[in-house]
């Protein structure tokens, strides 16, 4: 459905999106991540032909985004980054403007103004200017002006930013309902939407794609170590290492800090096979006394911090 | 035209705007009051039933009030960012800066409504000639025209307002002035810079003279400054 060839984009000497290739499937819900300034915005506001990019294209279809832009914005619905709206305007007023421009005609177009104000809970702001309202409210009129169209394909910056719990599980919801039928783009740093809404994640730094694949998948596939913490009381840090170091499959042990004779360690070990049993094994024969043992669940955020962390 | 697809929703709404928030009332009423003021304070005096007075200081006045409405209608899109959401729904520049255009002339035309009353009232005084007074409103719409058109282009550089209407009040204020300056200028330059004069032209059309030599130095001065913020606003992507 869309298809990213080798997108670059330059901000004066800055590379903001350095040759990207994507693609993305109809139906699919896709969740671009990425620290601050790795290029989710620039790359939305590119396929949605706000700006051109330094080189590469964008295919939507059978369009691309040089050649067609007024087809592939008829494909789109865009909600920018904390939904900058006229102020002055009613709610009304404004869904009746981008009904308009959306081509949505006489009898078609109150009725679907009525529909996206039941979907978006705007029922009781649409005769208030959109100045007044609060972050909520606003960022729902941006996600009805997206939605106005039907369109195809639906993009969405960072669409729960400034809501409140609430908000941002009902916005979720309605993200979900649509993801069903539509294609559904949307970029954001909070790890846990993403593992809530998409179907598949793509991780941006520095302008590169650092990872691609299904949510679970990314998830399991984190990385060829894992952590085991332990707490021990009674046992010396050198000992401890001594032994636990010996033990195959762990690549190292590092202890911390030691309160009244309790010592935590962190163990890093091989991902591909369970060591717990033989550390147990190895614990017991000492008369050290375990009071905490677990292993780390890899979570979306490891996978992100290992993908993206600095140094 | 395929270009022009959905210029009549954005004059809809920007025509709507002016009068949504005050800045539409006080801005005529301003004109009106200055213009009504400088107009009849030397009306009785001069004891003639024309409206040449009137028309003479129309350019003066527009040169303030009309940047002054175009201002707000790119610098405040992109400084609140609107601007990205009005350019990712299906329309073109063109739409955007025709619609802008026209929702600017249809208010300054219903600015200029009230004046004709002047015309009416002074018609019972004595004879008047409605000839000039027709060129005058004619030529009015023209000059305005091509004043919005320079405060669009202005307005499309900045995003703050302030400098917006500062740079269209400059521009519009050479135009106005730069055949009345014409004393400082090599002999050579003459019939240039008058040509250039929006004043100039304003004068021959408010004469009752209407020349197509004026109205293709208004509509040129149209079409370069809309071409411009075109260019602007391509520039800006």
């Amino acid at each position: 459905m869309i298809r990213i060839e080798n997108l670059t984009k330059y901000y004066g000497d800055f590379c903001a999106v350095n040759s990207i290739n994507l693609d993305i499937k109809r139906g699919e819900v896709l969740g671009l991540l990425g620290p601050n300034g790795a290029g989710k915005t620039t790359t939305l506001r590119i396929l949605t032909c706000y700006m051109p990019p330094t080189s590469g294209t964008i295919r939507v279809g059978e369009y691309n985004i040089h050649d067609n832009p007024l087809e592939i914005k008829n494909m789109i619905g865009y909600l920018p980054e904390s939904a900058p709206l006229y102020h002055d305007m009613l709610v009304y007023d404004y869904l009746g403007f981008v009904a308009d421009i959306r081509g949505i005609r006489d009898n078609g177009k109150e009725e679907r103004i009525k529909e996206l104000a039941v979907t978006c809970g705007l029922k009781e702001v649409m005769h208030k200017p959109i100045g007044e309202l609060s972050k909520g409210y606003k960022q729902r009129v941006g996600l009805a002006h997206a939605m106005m169209g039907d369109p195809e394909i639906l993009i969405l910056d960072e669409p729960t930013s400034g809501l409140d719990p609430n908000q941002i599980i009902e916005i979720r919801e309605i993200i979900k309902r649509i993801g069903r039928e539509r294609t559904v783009i949307l970029s954001t740093h909070i790890l846990s939407e993403v593992e809530a809404t998409c179907d598949r994640v793509v991780i941006l730094h520095r302008g590169r794609i650092v990872a691609d694949d299904r949510t679970e998948a990314l998830r399991a596939s984190a990385g060829d170590r894992r952590n085991i913490r332990l707490s021990l009381q009674g046992a010396r840090v050198e000992d401890v290492s001594k032994t636990l170091s010996g033990v195959e499959g762990i690549y190292s042990v590092s202890a911390g800090e030691s309160e009244d004779g309790v010592t935590r360690f962190t163990l890093t070990c091989d991902s591909k096979r369970d060591v717990r049993p033989e550390i147990y094994r190895v614990i017991k024969s000492r008369d050290w006394i375990i009071l905490e043992f677990y292993q780390e669940t890899r979570t979306l955020e490891s996978v992100f911090r290992e993908l993206t962390g600095e140094g | 035209m395929g270009l022009l697809l959905n210029w009549r929703h954005i004059f809809r709404k920007e025509f709507r705007g002016f009068f949504v928030s005050p800045i539409a009332y006080i801005v005529i009423c301003v004109f009106l009051v200055v213009s009504g003021w400088f107009f009849f304070s030397t009306f009785f005096i001069f004891n003639q039933a024309e409206m040449r007075d009137f028309f003479q200081l129309l350019p003066m006045i527009l040169v303030f009030i009309i940047p002054a409405i175009t201002m707000r209608q790119f610098s405040e899109e992109i400084n609140i960012g609107s601007y990205e959401l009005l350019t990712t729904m299906p329309v073109t520049f063109h739409d955007v800066i025709f619609g802008k255009f026209m929702a600017s002339l249809c208010f300054v035309a219903i600015m200029l409504l009230p004046t004709v009353i002047y015309a009416v009232f002074i018609s019972f005084l004595g004879e008047l000639d409605w000839g000039p007074v027709a060129g005058g409103y004619i030529g009015a719409i023209f000059l305005g025209a091509s004043f919005i058109s320079i405060g669009l282009f202005a307005s499309a550089l900045s995003r703050n307002q302030i400098i917006a209407f500062i740079i269209g009040m400059a521009i519009c204020f050479f135009l106005t002035i730069i055949d009345k300056m014409l004393f400082f200028l090599p002999e050579s330059l003459l019939g240039i810079f008058q040509y250039i004069g929006a004043d100039y032209h304003f004068r021959n059309i408010s004469k009752g003279i209407i020349d197509s030599r004026d109205l293709i130095y208004f509509i040129t001065v149209c079409l370069i400054s809309l071409y411009s913020t075109h260019l602007v606003l391509e520039q800006r992507r």
